[in-house]
């Protein structure tokens, strides 16, 4: 019996086994209706112990596009783990019905603990603020597909670099590539921790700058990763009130980028990208949103064992 | 210097850091043994300077990757016929299972009953641990 393969940690996955994944990813885009039917018969399960209806509907949506079916609840509320189930219990129940799970919960580790009892493939969803591998997944699908290739990019990361964990992990997961370089921009509070820098940063040798405005840096930049900036993030009023300008992107800053830029952003925003950028060609943003869902297609394929 | 009788068939635990020997001794449940136990503290050592060391006079089973945890530098010395038959070099281990609790308040080991708290070594040299669940950094120096 081969071992059940599941997917809690963005670098669970080798860079060739990411490439394998994304072609496939890029297959179904070519040719969906190839697609349709090969999951007939087979059921995700997706247990949402907190509410996120944008990453549920993407792997619900994933799963229906490849003729296979949907159960699961999106709160605990409505599910036997309100009446006290451990997690063991709920899993191996579930497992015992699906062929696959979709698990977010707000605790950290959660998936990986229910990976122990899961008598079939389960996938990380998001636990807390730890990690959110399909996330990454969408991140690196999207900026394949938009710049041809992983190597020789400078990527800006733009807003909170200390409590963002899409950015975290797309900085692991690009550090495996060649010749990649990083500009953080963020206020001194918001700085990307010094554990990424020290361990992943400067043992990799990667180059990077740290810098407080987007507008001085925006001209370097192959691709622009946008994530929010909350006020209470800040210590004080009058840097908040200085600084926030500052990680807006409108058209003005976009004057000064590249025309290959690509724009990237986790989703949801508040302000943080002004709605006069959408229809610039270099928003790539709610296309990130639909290769995020194939890039789950391929997830569920690949961890099926169907393709 | 107190003297104190070697022992015929038993346990020496060698080389522990000053001060630990008696958390070593109460773990161990030696204050409750009914056979002939030793603590001694602060005794002078070459290596260390001063060492703790316990001597036990009977064969009990020794939980080393325990042992190892609290100190790496602990040596187990194994005595027949009052003579060391094994020496054993501890070290810290790999992995610890259900010895120190994860102290992230957002960890899936905070709410889960049966859950078991489990550390993952991931620098030898600075003794740093992870939480396998969280990845919650542990450092064994405190």
């Amino acid at each position: 019996m081969t071992e059940i393969r599941h997917l809690l940690d963005p670098q669970d996955f080798s860079v060739e086994e990411l490439e394998k994944l994304f072609s496939l990813a890029e297959k179904i885009i070519e040719g969906e209706e190839k697609f349709r039917n090969v999951c007939d018969g087979k059921i995700l399960a997706t247990l949402f112990y907190e509410p996120s209806t944008r990453t549920r509907f993407s792997f619900e949506a994933a799963m229906l596009r490849l003729g296979g079916r949907v159960i699961g609840f999106s709160e605990p509320g409505s599910s036997s783990v309100m009446k006290g189930e451990s997690i063991p219990d709920t899993i191996r129940t579930v497992g015992s019905y699906v062929d696959i799970i979709a698990m977010r919960h707000p605790k950290e580790g959660a998936p990986r603990y229910a990976s122990y009892y899961s008598p079939v493939p389960l996938i990380n969803a998001g636990d807390g603020g730890h990690q959110h591998p399909t996330q990454t997944l969408t991140d690196l699908f999207t900026i394949r597909q938009t710049k041809g290739q992983f190597s020789n990019l400078t990527i800006g990361l733009c807003g909170d670099l200390k409590f963002g964990r899409t950015v975290h992990s797309l900085i692991k997961a690009m550090s495996r590539y060649e010749n990649i370089k990083f500009i953080l921009i963020s206020p001194d509070e918001l700085k990307v921790p010094d554990y990424i820098k020290t361990e992943i940063l400067d043992r990799n040798s990667i180059e990077y700058l740290e810098v407080e405005r987007l507008e001085e840096v925006i001209h370097y930049l192959d691709i622009l990763y946008m994530t929010r900036v909350q006020k209470e993030r800040f210590f004080n009023e009058a840097d908040y009130i200085r600084l926030k300008d500052s990680y807006i992107l409108d058209k003005e800053k976009l004057k000064l980028a590249k025309k290959d830029l690509a724009i990237l952003h986790p989703l949801p925003r508040v302000n943080e990208i002004s709605y006069e950028v959408d229809n610039d060609p270099r928003a790539k943003y709610f296309q990130q949103v639909k290769y995020g869902m194939y890039a789950r297609m391929a997830l569920i394929l690949k961890l099926l064992g169907v393709m | 210097m107190l003297y104190i009788d070697s022992i015929v068939r038993g346990i020496v635990i060698d080389h522990i850091k000053p001060g630990y020997g008696f958390s070593i001794f109460k773990y161990l449940g030696l204050d409750k043994a009914d056979f002939t136990v030793a603590l001694i503290m602060n005794a002078p050592s070459r290596k260390y300077g001063r060492k703790d060391l316990i001597k036990i006079e009977n064969n009990i089973d020794l939980d080393l990757t325990m042992l190892g945890f609290i100190d790496p530098n602990i040596t187990v010395n194994i005595i027949e016929d009052e003579k060391i038959v094994e020496k054993i070099n501890l070290s810290l281990p790999e992995k610890v299972e259900g010895i120190i609790q994860c102290k992230n308040p957002r960890c899936i080991t905070s709410t889960e009953r049966s859950i078991i708290h489990r550390f993952i070594l991931i620098d030898k040299d600075k003794g740093i641990y992870k939480c396998e669940y969280c990845d919650q950094i542990y450092s064994w120096e405190g």
